[in-house]
This record gives structure tokens, sequence and C-alpha cells, in this order.
């Protein structure tokens, strides 16, 4: 479990390097997100458009970085891939998070 | 390590109750299904549910310890997919699957559940899902529609 971050203006852009947030690294993930996100910006922007897969462990752990970060942080979604979409959309997080299609909407001073 | 058998219409795969070994199935299983023409969308949707209810009997049925075996038949029906999952943990809970209801996210930000998703997730998805406890071994089975929505 991989994440890369960079800050843009008072944003700080957390990328998932890997192709699947589920039970094996969920932990993992939550751990990583805590260390990319400490001290950093208050908004935080998890883009997504790399993870092809979520299972309800993975869920979790995003649902657990949003609770873990609320707070000092604020945490949107950007550039869900399909099958992640759907997840979110079943269990009604979709209305939980404020949800980007991808970077550049999240942060428009990226697309310019 | 995962064991393998396909036939014509059906794949078996069977693995051990641990995260990883789940993955390995998981990954099996969609390239079969992506040679057998199914599209994106249709595959991930049997991935979510597969995961989920792989990772509850790796969880629940054999509590974490990884060296459970799980064997999970696939079989490719005329509208979609029939599951046969077999284990040999626990017994569920009251002798029946949860009922998987939708988690509560009307809630302030602290209190949002973390789990408690996945039978949800399974219910939503799964069609006549039956669970049988025959002597030591658990039994699960389910359809799921694929194709025409």
């Amino acid at each position: 479990m991989e994440l890369i971050s960079s800050d843009v203006g008072d944003t700080r852009i957390v990328h998932v390097n890997d192709s699947r947030i589920d039970a094996a690294v969920a932990i993992q993930f939550k751990d990583a997100m805590r260390a990319q996100t400490d001290g950093g910006p208050r908004r935080v922007v998890l883009d997504l458009s790399e993870v092809s897969f979520i299972d309800s462990s993975g869920l979790g752990a995003v649902v657990a970085a949003k609770k873990l970060l609320n707070g000092a942080h604020s945490l949107e979604l950007a550039g869900l891939t399909p099958v992640v979409a759907k997840v979110f959309k079943l269990t009604r997080m979709d209305r939980v998070f404020a949800i980007h299609a991808d970077v550049a909407a999240a942060v428009p001073s990226l697309a310019s | 390590m995962i064991e393998v058998e396909t036939c014509e219409q059906a794949i078996r795969v069977t693995c051990l109750s641990d995260t990883f070994e789940v993955r390995s199935s998981l990954q099996t299983l969609m390239e079969d299904m992506e040679g057998r023409d199914y599209l994106p969308e249709e595959r991930g949707t049997v991935e979510l549910v597969l995961a989920e209810v792989l990772n509850n009997v790796a969880e629940h049925a054999y509590e974490e310890k990884g060296d459970g075996r799980i064997e999970l038949d696939v079989s490719y029906i005329a509208d979609g997919i029939a599951i046969k999952l077999q284990d040999f943990g626990k017994p569920m809970p009251n002798g029946k699957t949860p009922l998987g209801m939708p988690a509560n996210v009307d809630v302030d930000v602290e209190d949002l559940p973390e789990g408690g998703f996945g039978w949800f997730i399974i219910g939503e998805l799964a069609k006549d899902l039956t669970y049988e406890r025959r002597g030591d071994t658990n039994h699960l089975s389910f359809r799921m529609t694929l194709g025409a929505e």
C-alpha cells in the first residue's frame, strides 16, 4: 500500500498508488493516511483514480481515515472508478464525502 | 497456495482463509471471467460480492486464523452465475446469515460506521441466498444476475 502526497496551495493531494484497498491492506491504509496528512494542510483530497477495487474493509478504512483526520483536516475524494463508485453509492457513503470527478476538478488551480 | 480446476461451464477455487489467498482467488476468477467475455462492470460486481463472502469466512468462521480451507464453486449459467461456498469453520451465529441492514450515515462524522457493510452489500447484489450447516461444514449458495439489468 503506497500513498504519495503533494501539496497544491492549501490542499494536500494523497494519491493511492495501488489498484486495491481491500481487507488485506485496510489497516495499513489507515496508518499510511495518518502519516501522509499529519501536520499538513487542512484540506486533504484522496485521489482514488488508480484504485479499481475496494471492498467493505477498504471502505471502512477510508471512513476511519475521515474520522481520524476530522478536526485537523477535511477529507474529500476524487477519481472514483466504477466499482469504487458503486460501493460508495450502495452503502450511501457517497453522501458523507465530497466527491470530485478527478483531482483537477477538486483543485481547479491544477487544471489551468 | 490456491488450487484451481476449470471446466466448460464452471471454475472451482480452493484457498486458505487468508486475505492474500482471498485476493489471489478473486484474481484467478476475474481472469477466468474475462476469458469468458464478461464485461468489466459485471466482473467488478462479482468480485465485490465474493470478496465480502470470502473475507467473512476468514474473519468469522475461521476467526482470522489464516489456515482454514475455503472451497468456492462458480458455475456459469444462462443469466449470470451460481455460487457455492464451503468452509469447515464455526457456524453462523443463530444458524443463519446476518440481515445486512443499511448503515446509518446521517450522523456526526465521529459516529460514522466503519464496518457492518458486508452483508448489506451481499444482500443487495446476490439472489436466492441460502445457508446451511451440515455436520462440521458451512454451505452458502446464491446467484447473481449478470447482463440484462
